[in-house]
């Protein structure tokens, strides 16, 4: 266990590696902070004074670690846009997104594993042909197009639903959350729903596809011969065996539900770190996209290495695989 | 010709009503966007045929409408089915391309990885695999904004569109690169392959005139099936703002521009252009299931 665990970590710290790299060189060579900084008078002799200050005269490699060690204490230098450090707009903004990503992700777990399932047992009914085709509008209706149509529909034409901002928030220290208050949890739901469709669609059509392929198999046929109550062959041996893909699929998922959280904040003007990206990258705020990319890159490695931990819970396969040392 | 008819592609086409009803569909969208200089009704960019007494009106069905605008009209006064029509042209086309250039870098690097195998194999699927670690709206998010603050405003207002075919484009690549890599690592060991090799042919030939046909047809179904999602991802970077200029509106563009319209009234600004989206990605989206479905000969 304590060799696959280092093997991951080992195997993520190349991905962060590049990534910084990749952050540092968007820092370093893209626009020009001087420049900004020095506005329109000055003399060749503040420039210098100015280079040095930064740090900026000196060898990349230093330049570079310099820069992952003021990563690592969360020091992203100012914002372009907005002249303040980076790191605490980003924490400001953090709970919002979060608190967002997790509903819709429950939705999607929620609803659709049991939708996957009921559509991979009745393959026939015709609840599943229109879940089926549901789903296929799902996938091809974009994440900000559903926005705008729950908008339409909940807030402009029923006026039942905030369609912006995040309603009350209540601070609990550096924690800023929306769950605690009515007009908080209001506004959550159609970004919510909003977020968490597009995944929905795809865990259904996952669990589905793979209930599908389960029951196909020789033992399903044997516990059927066996006598099993049909309860217990669907839940007890099937949805077993369906879940490993699950798992992975849905941990990929949450790390896309941040991507497009961009999308969706941006629809309902969500004061999130995606709102804060996507309002940079228009500027062209390097630092705030650099460490934007740089938090994002340690989401997804870590989001990683939990869905490879949840394997080695899940499938016993790999655990005896490791005992007899392959 | 005749060939084709009589082939199973053909037979399975027209034994799904979805699939035909799709590729008209598919049909229609295509000509209305390539054509639309020609059968438009008015043109959205003539600046001299622009009323701003024309702004607003809704669709020609409704009781204000006008018969001469049929989907209504935007704030300056465009017609929207013509801006509709405009707007679908600059979506396929960064959508055309962008896949393109992913197949293009794709099935290069899967190629190369497959047939080279060894160190340069597995530092090219490293890149991908760290890629695919990030969602692709994520990667052409930072393309796009890293190209925004790297080239000034002026000229990027005038290289916006290649910016984006390859942001979309770049963010893709990895997709086809894995596939292309498979299917070369089988063809590899075949015997044709070991025979052009002991004749003396050159790698590069080996790759480009027997593996490369050998491994087309999965590259085939992957990138009708992307065009869906370039289409979907360059409305998407449009209506976040950072997508082709406002120049030359694509549909998301037009969303964008009909989000601000919406607390107004004037719902038609947005949900005109949201459906003919819709039924372009459907479209084409139900066009690569059935091919994927056709060219698999296990599900038939």
């Amino acid at each position: 266990m304590f060799s696959f665990i280092v093997s991951r970590i080992l195997q993520a710290l190349p991905v962060m590696f590049v990534v910084s790299l990749i952050s540092f060189a968007m820092f370093a060579y893209v626009g020009d902070p001087v420049s900004i900084m020095l506005g329109q008078d000055f003399t060749e002799a503040q420039r210098i004074a100015l280079v040095h200050d930064l740090g900026l005269d000196e060898p990349f490699f230093v330049q570079f670690a310099k820069f992952i060690g003021n990563a690592l204490q969360g020091e992203f230098g100012l914002s372009y846009r907005l002249s303040r450090p980076v790191a605490e707009l980003i924490a400001e903004r953090a709970p919002a997104t979060l608190e967002l990503a997790i509903c819709a992700a429950m939705i999607s777990l929620c609803v659709g594993v049991p939708m996957g399932i009921y559509t991979g047992l009745f393959r026939h009914s015709w609840l599943s042909r229109f879940l089926l085709t549901f789903s296929l509008i799902g996938v091809s209706l974009p994440t900000f197009l559903i926005g705008i149509l729950l908008i339409l529909v909940f807030s402009v034409w029923l006026g039942w639903l905030p369609s912006f901002g995040r309603g009350d928030v209540v601070q609990i220290g550096w924690w800023s959350s929306g769950f605690l208050t009515l007009s908080g949890l209001k506004a959550m739901i159609l970004p919510a729903i909003t977020l968490g469709l597009l995944q929905l669609t795809l865990i259904m059509r996952l669990v589905r596809s793979e209930m599908m392929e389960v029951l196909r198999t020789d033992y399903i046929k044997f516990a059927r011969a066996r006598g099993l109550p049909n309860r217990s062959i669907y839940f007890g041996h099937a949805l077993k065996n369906t879940l490993v893909p699950v798992i992975t699929i849905a941990g990929l998922q949450l790390g896309s539900i941040i991507a497009f959280a961009i999308v969706t904040e941006t629809v309902f003007q969500w004061p999130g770190m995606g709102l804060l990206f996507i309002q940079s990258v228009g500027a062209a705020d390097i630092p705030v996209m650099a460490a934007y990319l740089m938090l994002i890159a340690v989401v997804f490695v870590t989001i990683n290495l939990v869905v490879d931990l949840l394997y080695y819970a899940v499938d016993p396969r790999l655990r005896v695989g490791r005992g007899r040392g392959h | 010709m005749k060939a084709f008819f009589d082939s199973d592609i053909w037979w399975s086409f027209r034994r799904s009503p979805v699939t035909v009803v799709s590729a008209i569909m598919a049909f229609i969208c295509v000509v209305g966007a390539a054509f639309a200089s020609f059968i438009a009704p008015h043109n959205p960019f003539d600046l001299a045929s622009l009323q701003l007494m024309d702004a607003f009106k809704p669709p020609s069905w409704e009781a204000e409408g006008d018969p001469v605008y049929f989907l209504g009209t935007d704030d300056q006064g465009r017609d929207m089915l013509s801006a509709i029509m405009y707007g679908a042209r600059v979506s396929l086309m960064v959508g055309f391309c962008a896949v393109i250039f992913s197949t293009l870098v794709g099935v290069t690097v899967g190629l190369v990885a497959g047939y080279m195998g060894g160190k340069i194999d597995s530092l090219l699927m490293r890149i991908a695999d760290i890629q695919l670690t990030f969602p692709s709206i994520l990667v052409a998010l930072l393309v796009d904004g890293v190209v925004r603050a790297a080239v000034p405003r002026e000229v990027h207002d005038q290289i916006a569109l290649f910016v984006v075919i390859f942001a979309i484009g770049i963010s893709n690549w990895p997709q086809f690169a894995r596939t292309v890599r498979g299917s070369t690592l089988v063809e590899r060991n075949k015997e044709y392959v070991q025979a052009a090799r002991v004749i003396g042919l050159s790698p590069l030939r080996i790759m480009r005139s027997h593996v490369l046909p050998n491994v087309m047809s999965p590259v085939l179904v992957i990138a009708t099936l992307n065009l869906s999602f370039a289409i979907l991802s360059e409305a998407t970077l449009s209506f976040l703002g950072v997508g082709v200029p406002p120049t030359q509106p694509s549909l998301g563009t037009l969303i964008r521009i009909g989000n601000d319209f919406l607390f107004s009234g004037e719902w038609w600004i947005a949900i005109f252009p949201g459906i003919a989206l819709i039924v372009m990605v459907l479209s084409v989206n139900l066009l690569g299931d059935w091919l994927r479905d056709a060219l698999n000969p296990k599900l038939r």
